[in-house]
């Protein structure tokens, strides 16, 4: 027969549904909630210095600087407009840049960005082939391994692109776009894009004849290199008469994350408060417990229960109850970062999810184990002191 | 620590297996002293402690359990010292060498009537060994409670609690049992079938009733009477 002190602790938790459905609930909620934003926050600075990488300055239209990083870095924003390429190639022979890619881009696939590059951006984020090759001509397409995978595009495959970045009205179908190539998963922005050559871009929004002027060809951004760490505050200097502007990836991250940091900390702060509760859930189940099982305890003590046995079997009602709201918490945050991830990978085409148990989040397993513990040990001690003979003449 | 109880007991049963000689005690440093009378029984026998209200039988009780602690007298009960032995000496003696039988039928509400029933020997040697499980069934039968076996103890009438009470005191063969008014809310014929499931279970062990239920004075010829002067 079971009958250890386990067993009897869950026992009681069970004989109590709502007590203890709502302890646990509260402290599922609670740690739930921690832990989702200790994995969002994990997921999206991931995501955010993986594509930051070696880009120092990002040259690009006038507008707001943290748009053009959003636009031109990850791709998650619209670009703040075009500038001229032979402008673009004037600050990449600055003395103290070192090299930069440019990008063009203004139509998609299916919500797939289409972007006109050069090889050397396949290059800058260590992507390789997982089968064909890299575009060579004009209208040749290397789909990133999300996008292939997501539109089932295979080499050989055409498609028709769309105007603008996620509409799927003004179709150029004079243009037939041919895939030749599919990238391995490289865990960076381009596993989300359709690479294709700088003139496709151009052609594909020329009437059939029309010759462009090498001097008015336009490009979207170029993702520069430093050569010089001066360089960030003189090309701005150089940039003052023209539409084109420089912005820093990392400044504007920074700024963005910290803009960010003051909706996650009243979150964060939110969510404290539901574990506070929670651990004065546990402390007042217990102590209830106590008041309302007295007489049991004392008949336990008649029958040969110590204090020790009393003081563990309550302690383990507490813990119990901890250990299961924090697996609770940590299934919850899981459920709402699936949720989570497929909104952001509908929006965005970012892949945030992440099922592994992060550092942090054993800390804050092992935290709330803890203080659920500590909830239950302090009212617990009341067992210690339990007067069997006056408690049993009540009953 | 078992070899030692057990040592104790044999001792107990070349002597008395109930010892009370000079027993005083008072509630705090303000409450009446209370003296009671002195008494003895031997293994097997069947003895009555009778009184009235504010008599102090249940002190009287508490005292011979060890939940109290007299504070002056010799108190021996199933070989156990009590005014000697420690806190942690008095729990274990008490799950292995008594048995109790309360006027209110107490029972862990979340636990089965089988699993209560149990629960002595898993709090005293941290399991439950078959061959209690199988006297549990046969004592269960005996007392007409066994269809009751997986039955939580709210669902059991007051008088088949009584039984599961009385069947949980016994259950580890105890060298002692007492019986706290185990007829006081009880017609006669109840009162006198109740008593012969106590006679008869506990046929083996000595049988003290603490009770004012002057109906039991002739079933008890041994009967120690509490007077009011005395608490």
């Amino acid at each position: 027969m079971k009958l250890s002190l386990h067993y009897q602790a869950w026992r009681n938790l069970r004989a109590k549904p709502l007590q203890t459905a709502l302890s646990l609930a509260l402290l599922g909620f609670g740690v739930g909630m921690v832990s989702l934003m200790l994995l969002t926050e994990k997921q999206v600075n991931d995501a955010f210095e993986r594509n930051i990488k070696d880009i120092d300055l990002v040259l690009g239209a006038k507008g707001s600087p943290l748009q053009l990083i959003l636009a031109n870095v990850y791709h998650i924003d619209a670009p703040t407009g075009n500038i001229n390429q032979r402008a673009a190639e004037k600050v990449l022979k600055h003395p103290y840049i070192d090299s930069g890619i440019p990008l063009a881009y203004g139509d998609n696939h299916e919500g797939y960005r289409i972007v006109g590059t050069e090889h050397s951006y396949v290059a800058h984020y260590g992507a390789t082939l997982a089968e064909g090759q890299l575009w060579a001509a004009p209208y040749e397409v290397t789909a990133g391994a999300r996008v292939a995978e997501n539109l089932g595009l295979h080499v050989g495959d055409t498609f028709f692109s769309a105007h603008g970045l996620k509409d799927q009205t003004d179709i150029h179908t004079n243009k037939t776009f041919t895939v030749v190539g599919i990238l391995e998963p490289s865990g960076s922005v381009v596993d989300q894009l359709l690479l294709t050559p700088m003139e496709s871009i151009w052609y594909v929004h020329m009437e059939d004849g029309e010759v462009l002027d090498p001097e008015k060809r336009e490009i979207t951004a170029m993702l520069l290199k430093k050569r010089n760490p001066l360089a960030v505050l003189t090309i701005p200097n150089t940039l003052r008469d023209t539409n084109m502007q420089v912005a820093l990836p990392a400044i504007e991250v920074n700024r963005m994350t910290q803009q960010f940091g003051l909706g996650t900390s009243a979150l964060r702060a939110i969510a404290m408060l539901i574990m506070a509760l929670s651990f004065a859930s546990i402390f007042i189940s217990v102590l209830d417990n106590i008041r309302a099982r007295r007489h049991e305890l004392a008949l336990m003590r008649t029958m040969g229960g110590t204090p020790g046995t009393l003081y563990r079997l309550l302690l383990l009602e507490g813990g119990l109850l901890s250990v299961a709201g924090t697996v609770l918490g940590l299934v919850l945050s899981r459920v709402g970062m699936t949720v989570l991830s497929q909104v952001v990978e509908a929006q965005f085409h970012y892949d945030v999810a992440a099922m592994g148990i992060l550092g942090s989040e054993w800390a804050l397993a092992g935290a709330a184990i803890l203080v659920g513990l500590l909830a239950s040990a302090i009212p617990a001690r009341r067992s210690l002191r339990l007067d069997i003979s006056r408690t049993l003449s009540e009953a | 620590m078992r070899s030692y109880i057990q040592a104790h007991v044999w001792a107990a049963y070349l002597r008395n297996m109930v010892q009370v000689q000079g027993v005083q005690f008072q509630y705090g440093e303000e409450g009446p002293r209370m003296t009671f009378p002195d008494f003895s029984c031997q293994p097997g026998d069947r003895m009555l402690l009778l009184g009235q209200s504010g008599t102090g039988k249940t002190t009287l009780l508490h005292l011979l359990c060890g939940m109290l602690k007299a504070q002056a007298g010799i108190l021996n009960v199933a070989g156990q010292d009590l005014r000697a032995a420690s806190d942690r000496e008095i729990d274990n003696w008490r799950g292995q060498a008594l048995g109790v039988v309360f006027q209110r039928a107490h029972f862990v509400q979340s636990l089965t009537i089988q699993e209560n029933l149990a629960l002595p020997h898993q709090l005293t040697q941290g399991r439950v060994p078959s061959e209690v499980l199988d006297r549990m069934g046969s004592m269960l039968d005996r007392l007409g409670i066994a269809h009751r076996a997986e039955a939580r103890p709210h669902e059991l009438s007051v008088g088949e609690q009584q039984r599961a009470s009385i069947a949980r005191a016994l259950l580890h063969k105890p060298q002692v049992v007492f019986a706290d008014e185990p007829t006081s809310a009880l017609d006669d014929h109840n009162a006198a079938a109740v008593m012969d499931i106590l006679d008869r279970e506990a046929a083996e062990a000595t049988l003290v009733v603490v009770t004012h239920d002057q109906r039991l004075k002739d079933r008890y010829p041994h009967c120690v009477t509490l007077s009011p002067n005395q608490a």
